[in-house]
């Protein structure tokens, strides 16, 4: 406290107390303040799933004028449909393959990059770079590449005296093909987010390590980096399921859900039913279970791994 | 438990063309407590990385018992290091905590993982054994109802207690401490000082303990070794470092409030003193004299031999036991600093905050323009009876 409000008159103190912002407001003043946010919380997340879900439970088909309830109907027929339940299935496979695949490959950049001397910065911008790249436009990029005549990686194959092999052609394979698209689309992500948390774990932690005898790269990595990377790792396999399970652009470039239906995922058909077939109802009940199930992951990941994570 | 003593040989650590180390020579005994203190950024803890071979030097050689270590890797050198932040596995229980350094010792890197490693057979015993271990080890640092907590649920003594149990169950040779009481309170700090005392005296092994604090460095060690600027510049007993400082950084470095410094022509000024003291003064030295040697009384009193300073009090500062004086020399406007007891403060009577400090020619020390301490002959012989009062 300076010199000169130690000597201010006492008759000063009240006023002051009384003009002092913080603990004293009253409450219709923190709820005006937060009303902005509230409403746009409210319009901009809140009331479109609100909408989303009256219309799950409607007839309403694109461009009408009228609509009629009609309850769990939309339900009902998506339990009966086997495009659903093949897209269902789809959808899942391929987040089987991502998931592991870009978190893999992810943790793996990671830890090489970081480890470099010399270098480091350029190569983690160089695996950056497909995340900032369009991925229409890459998409395009890889059904070049992987095509089952024209595509350099099978020129390669042939020259090697080995059978071509086209993706995007073969069932058993598309839905790989386009993993992989989105495996090295994500790589990058998940390694800046691994970089981010290997950069937290104190460098004592390796001394101490190394004087206890983990020496050995593959001992270090087990016993320090992997269980402090808990944390990140979690978060990167939530946003990676999230990501992976939101699949539509490669789809709906590349194989627009074929061969024979071998690429139909939930979000492409939920499009084709409500953009194509105006069947908005249904494409709402749709939208519905995938909103569930994504729910349904990121409370069971954080859930159980949560406990396992954090020390 | 053997312990062993640990030399250091000119060691050199350059980065480009920055040094941190030149010829830093030490000769750790047996079983000796000794404490590297310096300034931060003096070398103290690269010295000590170098020694647990976590940090190769560019050149000079680190010997335990007289055998050459350089060529072994950290966990082959039967050394142990406790860090200031602890560094333990958070995701391991304190009982896995302290075990890590006797599991990757005792057991294959198969039996090793995680569940399923228990399912191998033939290492039962080497479990239980270890389990036994760590029982014996936590109730040494009194953590045994800690053992199946993990870190995070620790208070920071407590996990410097684990860090210490986790050094201790190696049986080392030699205890390498790097500011282990850095990030504790100032309560605990004391009380863990007087712990890792203790510990050091059950054990009786080496320990190489680094610190920025001089109150840890005095009151620990068997030794200290002082160091500035990437070398050692005196090793010497905590009295040794107070009492006969080799270097004017080192009589600075000790010794708080911090000791007083003068140009000799300043001292060659004032009153009294001998003509033994005044012939001295005629080079140009550094006089510095502990601001306890300081004696104060409010008339001027004219006993032989004594340097005599009319002072204006400045400042007083009260310190419960001792008061600290902050004085102003009148005749030519040096700053001195005194310490008395709280009681002869008490007696004391300066009118007009006026007093006259008296010095004993015996108390001063000198040194040379390089910093070097220069020996004052002919006032040797009262300077056997050391200081009248230290601390």
């Amino acid at each position: 406290m300076s010199v000169e409000t130690t000597g201010a008159p006492r008759a000063f103190a009240p006023r002051l107390r009384r003009k002092r912002l913080g603990a004293e407001l009253p409450g219709w003043i923190a709820y005006a303040l937060a009303a902005p946010s509230m409403m746009l919380l409210f319009l901009l997340m809140l009331l479109p799933i609100a909408v989303m879900l009256v219309m799950s439970l409607t007839n309403y088909r694109f461009g009408d004028l009228s609509y009629a309830f009609v309850g769990a109907e939309n339900y009902l027929d998506l339990a009966d449909d086997r495009t659903f339940w093949r897209a269902l299935s789809n959808t899942f496979v391929y987040v089987a393959i991502v998931v592991p695949g870009s978190v893999a490959l992810g943790l793996a950049l990671a830890v090489m990059t970081t480890g470099l001397r010399r270098g480091r910065k350029i190569y983690q911008m160089i695996f950056f770079l497909p995340v900032t790249a369009t991925v229409v436009a890459m998409a395009t990029v890889w059904k070049y590449l992987l095509h089952g005549t024209i595509g350099p990686f099978n020129l390669v194959l042939q020259s090697l005296g080995l059978p071509a092999i086209d993706f995007f052609s073969d069932p058993d394979l598309a839905l790989t093909g386009l993993a992989i698209i989105n495996i090295w689309s994500l790589a990058g992500f998940n390694m800046v987010l691994f970089a981010a948390g290997l950069t937290a774990i104190p460098s004592e932690l390796y001394d101490a390590a190394e004087i206890d005898g983990l020496s050995e790269p593959l001992d270090r990595f087990f016993s320090v980096t992997l269980p402090l990377l808990g944390p990140t790792t979690l978060f990167v396999i939530v946003t990676s399921t999230i990501t992976a399970f939101k699949v539509f652009d490669t789809v709906a470039v590349i194989t627009r859900g074929g061969p024979r239906g071998s690429t139909d995922v939930l979000l492409y058909t939920t499009y084709l039913e409500g953009f194509s077939y105006f069947r908005m109802g249904s494409a709402a009940a749709m939208t519905v279970v995938f909103l569930a199930i994504i729910m349904v992951f990121a409370l069971l990941q954080t859930w159980v791994l949560d406990k396992k994570v954090h020390y | 438990m053997m312990s062993a003593g640990v030399e250091l040989d000119r060691i050199e650590k350059t980065y480009g063309a920055t040094t941190t180390l030149r010829a830093a020579t030490l000769d750790v005994k047996p079983g000796e407590f000794m404490t590297l203190v310096g300034p931060s950024g003096c070398g103290k803890s690269t010295l000590l990385r170098i020694i647990a071979g976590l940090l190769p030097q560019t050149s000079g050689e680190v010997r335990i018992d007289g055998t050459s270590i350089d060529h072994l890797a950290p966990r082959e050198r039967d050394i142990a290091m406790v860090f200031q932040s602890y560094a333990l596995y958070p995701h391991m229980s304190v009982a896995e905590n302290v075990a890590t350094p006797l599991k990757v010792r005792r057991l294959s890197r198969m039996a090793r993982l995680p569940a399923l490693g228990r399912l191998l057979p033939g290492q039962a015993r080497t479990r239980r054994e270890i389990t036994d271990e760590v029982r014996r080890v936590a109730d040494l640092v009194e953590i045994g109802p800690l053992l199946e907590r993990k870190p995070a649920a620790l208070s920071g003594g407590q996990r410097q207690r684990v860090a210490l149990a986790r050094a201790i169950i190696r049986d080392p040779r030699v205890f390498l401490m790097d500011e282990p009481l850095s990030n504790l309170d100032a309560r605990l700090r004391v009380t863990m000082r007087a712990e890792i005392t203790a510990l050091h005296r059950r054990l009786g092994a080496t320990f190489i303990y680094v610190t920025h604090d001089q109150t840890e460095a005095m009151t620990m060690s068997s030794r200290v070794a002082v160091m500035m600027d990437g070398t050692i510049i005196q090793c010497s007993t905590p009295q040794g470092l107070y009492e006969a400082p080799e270097d004017l950084r080192v009589a600075r470095f000790i010794g708080s409030p911090e000791i007083n410094v003068m140009a000799s022509d300043t001292v060659a000024g004032w009153e009294g003193g001998n003509t033994r003291l005044g012939q001295l003064l005629q080079r140009p030295l550094h006089i510095a004299f502990r601001p306890e040697a300081v004696r104060l009384s409010a008339e001027s009193a004219a006993q032989t031999d004594m340097l005599h300073l009319s002072c204006h009090i400045e400042r007083t500062e009260r310190l419960g036991h001792d008061v600290l004086l902050f004085l102003r020399v009148l005749a030519d406007g040096a700053a001195v600093t005194a310490r008395l007891p709280a009681a002869d403060f008490a007696r004391l009577d300066a009118p007009g905050g006026v007093l006259t400090a008296s010095l004993h020619p015996a108390d001063l020390l000198a040194f040379g323009a390089n910093g070097k301490r220069v020996a004052l002959p002919g006032l040797t012989a009262a300077t056997n009876r050391g200081l009248s009062h230290v601390g």
